[in-house]
């Protein structure tokens, strides 16, 4: 397939699960600002979520460093100004998909053309009227209309295997960067962890990752930085841990090897980091220190996306 | 399709199955069809106006019917006018016969905005140039089918066709059960096999054949995602290509592949920044070496354009007769020259009977309609004549024939329609038993062009 359809699909992706996070993060704001007197780690609670959207400079320059509630919704839902804002991840989704529409069935391009329709409606009527956790779930849903569109129509082809490295690379990096913000920002000094603040928190985190239940599920009982970690960096049942995403990758890079008969250096990366993490106990994590840890999978993600782009969608010369 | 008050044979069984559905069953059809379009998106854009730039076309259900008989004449004829464009194509770019032995004026050629130098000498494969050519055709008796237009360029519309079809038969299964009506959904079949066939002297297996795109921004680019969809090949821009060696390259997920021939749908000045426009963003460096050292195919060749210019127009018929020694079939409406001095003399006295337009303008921009016209519009338009006369021709208004069409109040009324047939040049020539049927909407119009209010309708040919 031409490299441009396979970036153009890869992007898309990439996009609608980035929604899907500040959808979900945005949601955590909700929830924390419901909560009187949490406030007594970062900034705020509003600051700590700009914060983990990776767009604290860009805030400041435009609303100044009080880091109000509607000027945080604003930023991360409406802003245009704001690469990562819901309503910018949808449109660029859009236009990729737009300039690739024969490589996409027609069931996708509504689910995609409808969000981009719907969201043009959203901003036409009044502020007031647009509800926050309206927004939220209505964003997560155009996230899973499209996802489901492309399980059950699309061809299981190598477009199919571009779509998916797209979903995997961004959530892997999703979850690393809400994890390590709860971790290293939120709570600044160790003498909290454990209060009621910490367990709040914790909680939070999983809320915002679909994970609440899921954990209660697999692990019970009280809230550690230790079950935590496990779940979201190395319980590959979890869809979101950082394992599981790794594993997707393998697959998929695994099928592109398949059909075109080569490997690459994205290849050798991915094998790299999957064995770690499959070999990874908590406690090395934890001996590590979480943060650097995290840093350092944000880091070898990245650089997994770049070499995913010079193997196969800048065009190998 | 009117025979005096009466209805033309042909149509008789479309008549009768109006007549014998409800008027809110036909007013359900029409809003279904709507719809259909709108999720397909085919829309196309209206330049020169704000707002939304995307538009639906309006659809109409009542087709345009040709029996066999009429069919196979108008096929003769666009087809022979295929071939002596082609003919005058390979000619001015060679020994230039026609300009030699006086048939055609030599400025009119070589001082032609579209005669492009840098494809003299050019041996394109097979001597064609000009490898789909949309002619207009607009009927006024039952035996006088006059051409408006030849498009030798990248004629658009064809996905008009095609979808049409499309969605007749999916809404009205039943008519085409009990009609035999040619089909047209070969085309794209047709058209890959036409590109295939003019695969470069260099190709050596199975030619690659690629949609060349400005981009998912162009008015046109439903048409080129659906062509390439409908014939299996890539759609690719200016950026998936290069040029290395003595070869053009799609950049693809498996490494460089080989591109044999380019159906281009971006004009002449942007296919090449080292050759032509070297701002041009959409093209390939390099690519018109790579075309002069027969390594790859562009349809429609480079400089195509001269010969649908409608200065040169006028000489088609003489054309017919240099290089096929035929009588043309289809006639060319009546053009006066304003460059011509009589000629312009004449065009100014009657200008209120008069159609004038630009030599180079399309789409229906720009003209004017003598008879739809006020005295204050024609007197303006005479002194656009008067400062740049060359830039203008006219041509008689004609009585068009008509053809049913729903109408809001009315139910069926007669409206004007104009047909482009789209007929394939490569190693064969081949009309499709169809084309884009446009009409105009409003009553007593003349004017077709979407951009001004026209519509389509679907174009049937019945079997004998």
């Amino acid at each position: 397939m031409l490299s441009r359809t396979a970036e153009n699909l890869y992007w898309l992706t990439r996009y609608m699960e980035r929604a899907d996070t500040m959808a979900r993060l945005l949601e955590v704001g909700y929830r924390m600002a419901l909560m009187p007197s949490a406030g007594e780690g970062y900034r705020n609670e509003w600051a700590s979520l700009v914060a983990a959207a990776g767009s604290s400079a860009g805030f400041e320059a435009k609303f100044g460093e009080d880091f109000r509630q509607r000027d945080v919704e604003t930023w991360l839902f409406f802003d245009r100004e704001n690469p990562s804002s819901v309503v910018s991840c949808i449109e660029t989704a859009r236009q990729n998909g737009r300039a690739v529409r024969t490589a996409l069935t027609s069931e996708m391009w509504d689910a995609l053309n409808g969000a981009y329709l719907d969201l043009r409606d959203i901003e036409r009527r009044p502020r007031s009227e647009a509800l926050l956790p309206q927004l939220c779930d209505w964003t997560k849903r155009q996230g899973s209309l499209l996802r489901g569109t492309t399980e059950g129509t699309h061809l299981q082809n190598d477009g199919f295997d571009f779509l998916n490295l797209g979903y995997y690379l961004e959530r892997g990096d999703n979850t690393a960067r809400l994890l390590d913000v709860k971790y290293y920002v939120l709570l600044p000094t160790t003498s909290m962890v454990g209060g009621a603040v910490d367990t709040y928190q914790w909680s939070t985190l999983l809320r915002a990752l679909s994970a609440y239940r899921a954990f209660h599920w697999s692990y019970r009982g009280d809230y550690t930085p230790r079950k935590v970690a496990h779940f979201l960096i190395l319980n590959a049942s979890f869809p979101r841990s950082l394992l599981h995403c790794q594993q997707q990758i393998a697959a998929h890079l695994g099928r592109l090897a398949a059909a075109y008969g080569t490997r690459t250096v994205a290849h050798d990366r991915m094998q790299v980091m999957l064995g770690e993490l499959s070999e990874a106990r908590v406690e090395d994590v934890i001996e590590e220190g979480l943060h650097e840890f995290l840093s350092r999978f944000i880091h070898q993600n990245a650089a997994l996306g770049q070499d995913v782009a010079h193997s196969y969608l800048f065009g190998v010369q | 399709m009117y025979d005096g008050k009466q209805v033309r044979p042909a149509y008789r069984q479309l008549v009768d199955w109006v007549e014998s559905t409800s008027p809110e069953s036909l007013a359900q059809k029409k809003q279904e069809a709507e719809a259909l379009f709108r999720r397909i998106g085919i829309t196309f854009a209206v330049y020169g106006e704000g707002g939304d730039t995307e538009r639906l076309i309006p659809f109409d259900m009542m087709p345009r019917v040709f029996t066999e008989a009429e069919w196979r004449k108008l096929e003769r004829g666009v087809k022979q006018r295929a071939r002596a464009l082609n003919a005058f194509l390979y000619d001015v770019y060679h020994r230039a016969e026609i300009v030699r032995a006086g048939v055609v004026p030599a400025d009119l050629v070589f001082r032609n905005e579209a005669y492009e130098p840098a494809v003299v000498g050019i041996e394109p494969p097979g001597r064609v140039y000009s490898h789909i050519v949309g002619i207009d055709i607009v009927r006024t008796g039952p035996e006088d089918f006059f051409v408006l237009e030849d498009n030798c360029r990248t004629p658009s519309g064809v996905s008009y066709m095609l979808e049409n079809r499309e969605i007749m038969m999916r809404m009205f299964p039943e008519l085409f059960r009990s009609s035999r009506i040619l089909p047209v959904d070969d085309y794209p079949q047709r058209l890959r096999r036409t590109l295939a066939s003019v695969a470069p002297r260099k190709c050596d297996g199975e030619p690659v054949s690629v949609i060349l795109s400005p981009g998912s921004f162009n008015s046109a680019y439903y048409e080129h995602s659906f062509l390439a969809d409908q014939m299996g090949i890539e759609i690719v821009e200016g950026q998936d290509l290069f040029v290395q060696g003595e070869f053009v390259y799609m950049r693809t997920t498996e490494g460089p592949r080989r591109v044999d021939v380019i159906y281009r749908r971006i004009d002449d000045s942007f296919l090449d920044p080292l050759c032509f426009r070297p701002d041009s963003m959409l093209g390939v460096p390099g690519l018109m070496n790579v075309y002069r050292s027969g390594g790859v195919t562009i349809c429609s060749a480079p400089g195509a354009g001269v010969a649908d210019d409608k200065a040169i127009y006028i000489y088609v018929p003489d054309m017919i007769r240099f290089y096929l020694g035929e009588t043309p079939i289809l006639k060319n409406v009546q053009t006066w020259k304003c460059g011509d001095p009589s000629d312009r003399k004449y065009v100014l006295e009657n200008l209120k009977d008069l159609v004038v337009k630009e030599v180079h303008g399309s789409g229906g921009y720009g003209m004017l309609v003598g008879p739809k016209s006020t005295k204050e519009q024609i007197d303006a338009y005479a002194e656009r004549i008067k400062a740049d006369p060359g830039d203008f021709i006219a041509q008689p208004t004609l009585a068009l024939s008509t053809c049913p069409t729903f109408e809001d109040s009315e139910g069926l009324a007669p409206r004007h329609v104009d047909l482009r047939p789209f007929c394939l040049v490569g190693q064969e020539v081949h009309l499709c038993a169809g084309g884009l049927t446009r009409v105009a909407l409003k009553e007593g119009s003349l004017v077709v062009n979407s951009s001004q209010g026209g519509g389509v309708k679907d174009t049937w040919v019945l079997a004998d």
